[in-house]
C-alpha cells in the first residue's frame, strides 16, 4: 500500500469539500482497501465516512425501505425490519462475500462500486430504488451505466437507498466457486401487475430482462421463464464461466428465483 | 502409571500456543537493526533482460543496497541445486540447466527473481522495488507441457534441448506389449493431472542474519527441513562451512511440500545480510505466493490397462508428460518417476507394467513434490483405469479390485517396490459397510426422483512413505541420505527434551511423539518436550515430507529411548546390586525380577548426573542418548475410499453426499490427529478433483493468481467424513507404524472423478469438475 492522508469528515457536506484529485471515498473497505493493498489504487487522501453521523440505518413505512449508505451488510442480512417487508433483501446481504466481509461492506459502498458480478445492483434495479446523494436523486434505472461505472459525479456522495416494497421477491445468486461473487444473480420482483427482472454477474453490468418481465407479469410462475433463452451476445466470458454457460444460468436462475419467490 | 498413551487421543500440547497467539512464526523474527527485502520480479514468462536502471530506485527513501543477477553472478554464489539425479532411457543424466538466484541475463516465468531490494521499512522496500525500471526484449513463450517438445516451440534452455529434461523408463517394455498382445479387453484413458498451488496458510518468509562477530549466518526460514535447506544453500550455493550457518524454522504455517525446497529468497536474504550488515527480511505475500511458490502435478498420461476375459489385469502401459516449470526445484526430478512410476500397481497383482515419464521445462512456475507427490497422480491413472474397466466390461468395481488384490506379502511388484504387508480385502470390505454402498441403489433413486444424477466411485490406493533405504535411494539417483536423527535428554529430575530431525508444520509432531516417548519411558506426556527445527539445537534431520515423521523421524527416537533404557538399566543394577540381566524396565521402573528392588526411572536418571553411588568404572555419567534410523524399505499405507456424489444437472453442480475413507496406517499413536490429517488429506484431495486448477494464459500469464480465481475448497464443500482404519502394522518398523500425511491427497480425487462419471455416465472428464465443466459434459454427452 502507498502512503496517504487519512481525514475523519464529521458531515456529508465536509467530506464532499475533501473530493478533490486523487482523493477517495472510504466506506467499508472491502473493495478500496483490496485495491490499494495491491497497489491497483493509490489515493492521495483517503475521506473515511465511518464517523459521520446518521448515514447508517433502517427504516420502513410499509411501502419503501431506505437503508443509509453506510449500513453493514451484516445489518441488513439481520435486520428485522428489512426481513419483514423484503425477506429477499435480507437474504441477499447474507450471500455477499463471507461473514468479514458482511460485517464491513456497506451498501453505500457497494452501489458506488457498481461491480459486475455485485448483487446489491441486482437488488435495487428490481426493486425500482432510488438512490440519494448529497446532491440530489437517482432512479435505479438510470443509475447502473456498466462495469464499475455509475450516474454519480466525482464529488458525489450516496447517502441511502429506497426500495419499493414488491408483493413478493426472490433472489437466486449462482456464486462463482473461487470468489463467491455472482456469476449470474437473478432478482425477480413482483409488484402485483408489473414485474421486474434484474441479472447481475452476467454481462458487463446489471441488467433487467425485458422478456421475462413481460412473461411472468402475464402468468408468475416458473415455467413462464422457464424456457426463455437468454441471449449470449455482450455476456461476459471467462475461465469461470462462458457467455454460452451464463446465459443458460440466467434462465435456470429466474426459473429459481420465481419458485422462491412463490413459496 | 495410566492407561498406555499410545492410541490415545490426547489434545494436542501446541495447540494453546497456536490457538491464543503465542506461535512464533518466522515473520515474528524481528531482529534489532532488522531491514526489509522485496524482489523485482518479471512480468514476463519469457524474455531477455537488456537493461536494468536502478537511478530512481536507488535514490528512493530508506534504500539500502539493490543487488542484481550480476552482483549474485561477481559474488559467485551458485544456482539452485536439485536433490535428486535421473538417469534417462539412454544412461546420460538428466540436463540440469542453472537455476541462477537472480535472473542472468534472462527470465523464464512470471515471478522469476531479477532483483532484491533493502530498505529500512517493508513499505519503503516494495516502493523502491517498484522504481527499478526493466527493459525486457519479450520472447514467445510456452505454457502447456504437452506442447513442449514440439520443433517449433520456444527454448528455455540452451543446455536442454526440445525443453526436455529426461526421458526415463522403468519396467518391462517387451513384456507389457506381450501382455497387451493377448489381452481380452484394453481400457485406454488419456488423463490429466491438474496443476495445483499450494498455499500455506503461512506464506514464505526467510529473515537472514549476519554476525561480524564470528563471521557467522542465522536464516530464519519458514521451512520444512531446517538442516536440508542448510546442506544445500552452504554446500551447493553459498560455499560456506556449515558450522557457519545456523537455520531456525520455529513455527510453521503448513507447508504440503512447498516449503521443502531451497528458494532463491532464502539465499538472498542470506547473503545480503552481509552486505549491508543488517538483518533481512523478506515475507512474502499471497500474489507471490502463488507465482513462486513450487507447483504440484501438472502430468499429461495416455494410460492402458490389458486385461482378460474375467478382469484379471494383465499388463499397464502408461506414457506420461510431467511439466517441471522454467527451472528444476529441489525435488521436481524424483516426483514424476522414483515418487511415481513406481505406485503404478497399486494394489493389484499386474505382473507387468511399463511406463515412460518425459520431463518438460516451461514458462511456468517450477513443479516439485506438493502433498502426495507423484503418488496422488498414479493413484489416480490406476484407479481411474481400474473403474473405467470394470464400467466396461460390466464388472461390479469393488469386484474388479478383489480379483485382482495382491493378497500374499511381502509382494515384489513389476515397478521396484517390495511392499512388505497390507489387507487390501480388509479395508475395501470396511469402507463398503461404513459407506452403505448395500444402501446405494435405493439412494440414487431416490436422487434421480428429485432430477438429480447420482453416482458413485471407489479408489483403492497404495502410497509408499519415508523413502528408503538411503542406499536405494542413492543408487535411483537421490543426492542426500534419507534417514532421520533423534536425540533423547534426560534431565537430572527425570523430565526429558526430545529432539527430532522431523519438523512440524502442523502435523501435531510435540504431541504424537511425546506420546511414545512418555509411553515408552512410563511417564506423564507433561514431562516430554519435542524441540524441532532449530540446526543449533537439534543433531542433525532431514526433515518432514513424504508422510516420513512418525515411521522414520519416531523410530529414530525410539532407537535413540532405547540406548537410554538400556543405560538406565546398567545404572539400576548398580543401585540395586543385581545383575543386569535380572534387570527389567517397566512402566516407568526398573525392578529386578523375583524381589521387590524398584528404583524409579527418575532415580536412575538422577543418578546419572549426581553420580555419587555410580558404577564409573564401567559407565559415564550423564543420561542422553542420540541415535540416526535409517529404514529397511518404504512403509506402504493402503486404503478404500467410497464417494458418493449427486449432480444438479441443471447447472453442473456437484456435491458431495457421502465420502468413506477406510485407511490402513499400521499401528495408530493418536486416532485425533490422524484423522485430523485424514480430512484435511482429503480435503485437499477433493480440492484438486473438484475446485483447483491452476491456469495460465497462452503468453504464461498466470490467471489462477488470487483466491479470486483460484478456489480452494472451503467446509461448504465439503462432506462430514466417515472414516476408520484397519491395521496390519509395518513389518521393519519397531512401532508398526506407516504414515498418514498424504493419504487423503492420494485416494480423494480418483474416488470422486470415479463417482462423477459414474453419475454422467462418461468415460472421462477433466479436473476440476467445476459447475461449468460439469455442465458442458452433459451437453456435450446429449449431443453426441
Ligand atoms: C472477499 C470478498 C468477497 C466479496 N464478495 C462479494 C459478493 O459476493 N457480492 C458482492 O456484492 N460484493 C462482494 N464483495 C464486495 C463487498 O460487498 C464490498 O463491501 C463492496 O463492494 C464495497 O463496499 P464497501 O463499503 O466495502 O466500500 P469501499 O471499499 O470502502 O469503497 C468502494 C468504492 O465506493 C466508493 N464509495 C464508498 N462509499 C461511497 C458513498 N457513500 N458514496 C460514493 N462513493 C462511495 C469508494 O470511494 C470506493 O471507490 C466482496 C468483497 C470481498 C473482500
Amino acid at each position: 500500500m502507498h502512503a496517504f492522508k487519512y481525514h475523519r469528515p464529521s458531515s456529508v457536506n465536509d467530506a464532499a469539500a475533501l473530493v478533490k484529485g486523487e482523493a477517495k471515498l472510504l466506506a467499508g473497505g472491502q473493495t478500496l482497501v483490496q485495491t490499494m493493498k495491491l497497489r491497483l489504487a493509490s489515493p492521495s487522501d483517503i475521506i473515511d465516512l465511518g464517523t459521520i453521523k446518521d448515514l447508517a440505518g433502517i427504516k420502513s413505512d410499509g411501502k419503501t425501505l431506505s437503508i443509509g449508505a453506510m449500513t453493514r451488510h451484516a445489518d441488513v442480512a439481520h435486520s428485522a425490519e428489512v426481513k419483514k417487508a423484503i425477506p429477499a433483501l435480507a437474504a441477499l446481504a447474507a450471500m455477499i462475500g463471507d461473514r468479514q466481509v458482511r460485517a464491513m461492506g456497506t451498501i453505500g459502498g457497494s452501489v458506488a462500486n457498481n461491480d459486475p458480478a455485485a448483487d446489491y445492483p441486482a437488488a435495487l434495479l428490481a426493486l425500482n430504488a432510488t438512490i440519494t446523494t448529497n446532491k440530489g436523486k437517482h432512479e435505479a434505472d438510470k443509475f447502473f451505466k456498466g462495469m464499475f461505472t455509475t450516474a454519480l459525479a466525482a464529488d458525489e456522495i450516496i447517502t441511502g437507498v429506497s426500495f419499493q416494497v414488491p408483493r413478493r421477491a426472490a433472489y437466486t445468486k449462482f456464486k462463482n466457486p473461487a470468489s463467491r461473487f455472482a456469476i449470474v444473480g437473478v432478482f425477480v420482483a413482483d409488484f402485483g401487475g408489473s414485474v421486474r427482472v434484474a441479472v447481475t454477474g452476467a454481462g458487463a453490468g446489471v441488467f433487467r430482462q425485458a422478456d421475462m418481465e413481460k412473461a411472468l407479469a402475464a402468468k408468475f410462475a416458473p415455467e413462464s421463464v422457464a424456457n426463455i433463452k437468454v441471449k449470449q451476445d455482450g455476456l461476459n466470458s471467462d475461465m469461470h464461466a462462458s457467455a454460452e454457460y451464463r446465459a443458460h444460468l440466467v434462465t435456470v436462475m429466474a426459473k429459481r428465483a420465481v419458485e422462491a419467490a412463490l413459496k | 502409571m495410566g492407561a498406555p498413551l499410545i492410541g490415545a487421543r490426547v489434545e494436542r500440547k501446541e495447540d494453546y500456543r497456536f490457538l491464543t497467539g503465542a506461535g512464533q512464526y518466522t515473520d515474528d523474527v524481528e531482529l534489532p537493526r532488522q531491514s526489509y527485502a522485496a524482489f523485482v520480479r518479471s512480468p514476463h514468462a519469457h524474455a531477455v533482460i537488456k537493461k536494468i536502471s536502478m537511478v530512481k530506485a536507488k535514490a528512493s527513501a530508506g534504500v539500502l543496497a539493490i543487488y542484481t543477477g550480476e552482483d549474485f553472478a561477481a559474488a559467485k554464489l551458485g544456482g539452485l541445486p536439485c536433490g535428486w539425479l535421473i538417469t534417462d532411457v539412454n544412461g546420460q543424466p538428466m540436463k540440469e540447466p542453472p537455476h541462477p538466484c537472480l535472473a542472468q541475463g534472462k527470465v523464464r516465468y512470471v515471478g522469476d527473481q531479477v532483483a532484491i531490494v533493502v530498505a529500512e521499512t517493508q513499505a519503503q522496500a516494495r516502493d523502491a522495488a517498484e522504481l527499478v525500471e526493466v527493459d525486457y526484449e519479450v520472447l514467445p513463450a510456452v505454457v502447456d507441457g504437452s506442447k513442449a517438445t514440439a520443433k517449433d516451440a520456444p527454448q528455455l534452455h540452451e543446455g536442454a534441448p526440445d525443453n526436455t529434461c529426461y526421458v526415463w523408463a522403468i519396467g518391462d517394455k517387451a513384456a507389457t506389449d506381450a501382455a497387451f498382445a493377448k489381452a481380452a479387453h484394453v481400457t485406454r484413458l488419456d488423463l490429466i493431472n491438474n496443476r495445483l498451488i499450494p498455499n500455506a496458510i503461512e506464506p514464505r518468509v526467510a529473515n537472514g542474519s549476519y554476525s561480524r562477530a564470528d563471521d557467522s549466518y542465522t536464516l530464519y526460514v519458514a521451512s520444512q527441513n531446517p538442516h536440508v535447506e542448510r546442506l544445500l544453500m552452504t554446500a551447493f550455493v553459498m560455499g560456506l562451512p556449515e558450522h557457519k550457518v545456523r537455520v531456525v524454522s520455529q513455527d510453521v504455517g503448513g507447508g504440503f511440500g512447498s516449503k521443502i525446497y531451497l528458494y532463491a529468497e532464502d539465499v538472498a536474504v542470506t547473503w545480503a545480510s552481509k552486505q549491508v550488515n543488517r538483518p533481512v527480511k523478506w515475507t512474502s505475500d499471497r500474489s507471490e505466493a502463488f507465482l513462486t511458490d513450487a507447483h504440484g502435478r501438472d502430468h499429461h498420461t495416455i494410460a492402458e490397462l490389458a486385461m482378460d476375459k474375467d478382469g484379471h489385469f494383465l499388463g499397464m502401459r502408461v506414457k506420461t508428460t510431467a511439466n517441471v516449470g522454467a527451472y528444476l526445484s529441489t525435488f521436481a526430478s524424483c516426483v514424476p518417476t522414483i515418487l511415481y512410476a513406481t505406485l503404478l500397481a497399486g494394489q493389484y497383482k499386474t505382473p507387468v507394467i511399463h511406463c515412460e515419464v518425459t520431463a518438460v521445462f516451461t514458462n511456468t512456475t517450477p513443479v516439485d513434490a506438493y502433498r502426495g507427490a507423484g503418488r496422488p497422480e498414479a493413484t489416480y491413472v490406476v484407479e481411474r483405469l481400474v473403474e473405467t474397466a470394470a464400467r466396461e466390461m460390466k464388472i461390479d468395481p469393488a469386484d474388479i479390485r478383489r480379483r485382482n488384490f495382491i493378497t500374499a506379502f511381502p509382494y515384489q511388484t513389476p515397478v521396484a517396490l517390495m511392499y512388505d504387508i497390507g489387507d487390501y480385502n480388509a479395508t475395501m470390505d470396511a469402507a463398503q459397510k461404513l459407506g452403505d454402498v448395500a444402501g446405494y441403489p435405493a439412494r440414487k433413486k431416490a436422487s434421480e426422483a428429485k432430477g438429480k444424477l447420482r453416482g458413485l466411485g471407489y479408489a483403492a490406493y497404495i502410497e509408499a512413505c519415508g523413502i528408503a533405504p538411503s542406499a536405494v535411494a542413492g543408487a535411483l539417483g537421490a543426492r542426500a541420505g534419507l534417514f532421520e536423527a533423534g536425540e533423547v535428554r534426560v534431565h537430572p529430575t527425570g523430565s526429558v527434551t526430545v529432539f527430532t530431525g522431523s519438523h512440524s508444520h502442523g502435523q501435531g509432531h510435540e504431541t504424537t511423539f511425546a506420546q511414545v516417548v512418555a509411553d515408552r519411558l512410563g511417564m506423564p506426556i507433561e514431562n516430554v518436550d519435542i524441540v524441532h527445527g532449530d540446526t543449533s539445537k537439534v543433531l542433525f534431520g532431514m526433515g518432514t515430507y513424504g508422510s516420513r515423521s512418525i515411521a522414520v523421524g519416531g523410530t529414530a527416537i525410539v532407537k535413540a529411548l532405547d540406548k537410554v533404557i538400556a543405560k538406565g538399566k546398567k545404572i539400576a543394577a548398580h543401585l540395586m546390586e543385581a545383575a543386569e540381566s535380572d534387570v527389567v524396565f517397566e512402566n516407568g521402573a526398573y525392578t529386578v525380577a523375583g524381589t521387590d528392588k524398584k528404583k524409579m526411572f527418575g532415580e536412575v536418571a538422577f543418578a546419572a548426573y549426581v553420580p555419587h553411588n555410580y558404577p564409573h568404572d564401567k559407565l559415564e555419567p550423564g543420561l542422553n542418548e542420540n541415535a540416526f534410523y535409517d529404514p529397511a524399505n518404504f512403509t506402504f499405507p493402503a486404503g478404500t475410499y467410497v464417494c458418493e456424489v449427486e449432480v444438479d444437472p441443471e447447472t453442473g453442480v456437484v456435491k458431495i453426499e457421502k465420502f468413506t475413507a477406510v485407511d490402513d496406517f499400521g499401528n495408530i499413536i493418536n486416532p485425533m490427529i490422524v484423522e485430523g490429517q485424514v480430512h484435511g488429506g482429503l480435503t485437499q484431495g477433493i480440492g484438486q478433483a473438484l475446485t483447483e486448477g491452476c491456469q495460465y494464459d497462452a503468453s504464461g500469464q498466470l490467471l489462477t493468481g488470487s483466491f479470486m480465481d483460484y478456489c480452494l475448497p472451503r467446509a461448504s464443500d465439503v462432506p462430514f467424513y466417515q472414516v476408520d482404519t484397519r491395521v496390519t502394522a509395518c513389518t521393519h518398523n519397531p512401532l508398526g507404524v506407516k504414515g498418514c500425511g498424504e493419504a487423503g491427497a492420494i485416494g480423494a480425487p480418483a474416488a470422486l472423478m470415479n463417482a462423477i462419471t459414474d453419475a454422467l455416465g462418461v468415460k472421462d472428464m477433466p479436473m476440476p469438475a467445476t459447475p461449468q465443466t460439469v455442465w458442458r459434459t452433459l451437453k456435450n454427452k446429449k449431443a453426441a
